[in-house]
């Protein structure tokens, strides 16, 4: 059913790219501006007919390159703001995803995966974009991204990243794929309270006294909307606290340092993770988004031949959680890590297992997912 | 095909209390062409998304008999509309035929035809409750077209219970 204000509560049968858009809406969005791709139509397509309804904008733009821009810009004006793409588009997203994040503009991207590269498969899976997530945009970095496995995940997750982008004061992504995206189940709406909802720092001081860029300890300057008479400056050149741009490597590295440290450091408010069985795990699963549920019916088959099998799912998969991977590695003999591609997130769990434990990948190129049994079948040769 | 999927999974893990989950083909071919939805029904979460062993395969095309029908494991129902697929030989032992398409052109619009085999489903296999399938197709169709379709469902149901009696398949 609908309430009076437009959101939607109760069940609903529900694919996860519209789960995705309704999520947005309970979360505060009011503006999206995107370019429709495949797989990712739906989001856009839902948004351009619930928008209106609840006051908000949408628009088509010409590329992915605008969109991006326009969401930063809607963001400035003080409105929670979102786009969604795949593919090639994520890439044409890529320059100004790195002007939000020098920017520190809160803002939801939702990249519902295909197999590439390039036009790739457009209609079927790949995972292929995990590390491109992490790093596709130039210079360094810290990023936020979660990875929904369900359609219920697409309207939660969606709202959880719309309150760490307004927190942090980032982009955050939402790494989902086509069929996490285009697969239909249950999805329980709720109206989300006002306290569950994060809204971005507001300046405390007077407009006399504000410094745009000028935080306190938890590294996230309180963010003025535009009109109401606060003073500030935005520009992707390497900026000083008001926000005017300062050439010189000790503006650089005061810059750059808080920027990444506030995700590093406030690491333990991000990180999301499932764990299954990992109590007493000899064999730890690995896996993220729809991989993560094949790998978990992987290692009930497994349970039941009495091998100690757990699954580590990644629910926030950037920043990567390295403590619990570590802790692990020192109990568990090997990794084995399930992905639709070559070899991304098995390189971060390489890393911080550092030789403790094996990392063991186990590749699909995309069009498809992995079967149980292939994953079972790892287990099994792990085990011995 | 998708529409009936979705209900088939809404009657499930809305109106039945359990889980499903529905895929279906993307792309050019679910605007005209040949298309699949598969459905997994439980009552625990589903994992993983796809049919491994289906308890019931609905045909509705000679392509999809070649592919899907023909060679469906042991203890597999199989429903075919005949007067869109010919069966070569009557070697197949689960197999139901429900003339949909016919009886939907009688009723008045070949397009509920869909909805009368979900009422034939209903009656012949113990996948899900009657009524919660009944009442996903009346929460799915178009408004002001739910009484049309409910009568199409409970044609096909009719039709089920006379000619069939219930099929009580393999569960798992």
């Amino acid at each position: 059913m609908m309430s009076v204000d437009g959101l939607m509560e109760g069940e609903f049968f529900m694919n996860g790219d519209d789960a995705c858009a309704e999520g947005a809406i309970a979360a505060g969005c009011r503006f999206f501006a995107g370019y429709p791709i495949t797989p990712a139509t739906e989001v856009a397509e839902r948004m351009s007919r619930r928008l209106p309804e609840v006051g908000g904008v949408y628009i088509q733009m010409e590329d992915e390159i605008a969109s991006m821009n326009a969401i930063l810009g809607a963001s400035w004006a003080g409105v929670k703001s979102m786009t969604s793409t795949s593919g090639p588009g994520f890439s044409l997203m890529m320059e100004n995803l790195g002007l939000g994040i020098m920017l520190e503009t809160p803002c939801v991207l939702v990249n519902i995966q295909r197999a590439g590269p390039s036009t790739g498969i457009p209609t079927l899976i790949g995972q292929g974009d995990m590390m491109q997530a992490r790093w596709g945009s130039h210079g360094h970095y810290e990023i936020i991204a979660v990875v929904p496995d369900s359609p219920q995940e697409m309207f939660d997750l969606t709202i959880t990243a719309f309150n760490l982008s307004e927190q942090f004061r980032i982009p955050v992504l939402i790494m989902s794929d086509e069929v996490v995206g285009h697969m239909s189940e249950k999805v329980v709406m709720r109206q989300v309270a006002p306290e569950d909802l994060v809204t971005r720092p507001r300046p405390a001081v007077p407009p006399e006294e504000y410094s745009p860029y000028l935080s306190g300890d938890d590294l996230v300057p309180p963010m003025a909307v535009a009109g109401e008479g606060y003073r500030f400056h935005v520009t992707g050149l390497t900026h000083d606290e008001r926000g005017y741009p300062v050439m010189t490597a000790e503006a650089q590295d005061k810059l750059v340092r808080r920027l990444v440290d506030k995700i590093r450091l406030n690491k333990k408010h991000i990180l999301r993770m499932e764990e299954v069985g990992l109590d007493d795990a000899e064999i730890v699963v690995c896996a993220y988004g729809i991989t993560s549920r094949v790998a978990k019916r992987a290692v009930q088959l497994a349970r039941q031949e009495g091998i100690r099998a757990g699954l580590l799912r990644l629910i926030v998969v950037w920043p990567f959680p390295e403590e619990r991977v570590r802790e692990l590695a020192a109990q568990a003999g090997a990794f084995i890590v399930p992905e639709i591609n070559y070899g991304q997130i098995v390189l971060e769990v390489e890393r911080c297992a550092a030789g403790r434990a094996r990392s063991i990948l186990l590749p699909h190129m995309g069009g498809g997912v992995h079967h149980p049994e292939t994953i079972l079948e790892a287990i099994r040769e792990a085990a011995v | 095909m998708v529409l009936s999927g979705s209900i088939v999974g809404k009657a499930a893990s809305i109106f039945d209390k359990g889980y499903a989950t529905l895929t279906q083909s993307y792309g050019p071919e679910a605007r005209g062409g040949s298309c699949t939805a598969e459905v997994v029904m439980s009552y625990e979460p589903v994992d993983y998304p796809y049919v491994t062993s289906p308890q019931v395969i609905i045909i509705l095309a000679q392509e999809a008999y070649t592919k899907y029908g023909r060679n469906a494991p042991d203890g597999t129902l199989v429903i075919v509309d005949p007067d869109l697929v010919s069966i070569p030989d009557n070697t197949q032992p689960d197999l139901l035929c429900l003339p949909a398409t016919r009886m939907a052109r009688e009723l008045g619009r070949v397009v509920v035809a869909n909805i009368i085999m979900l009422g034939f489903l209903a009656a012949v296999s113990n996948l899900l409750p009657a009524e919660a399938l009944r009442k996903s197709v009346e929460a799915s169709v178009p408004q002001g077209t739910e009484s049309f379709n409910l009568q199409a469902f409970d044609l096909g149901y009719a039709y089920g219970r006379e000619h069939m009696g219930r099929h009580d398949g393999d569960s798992g």
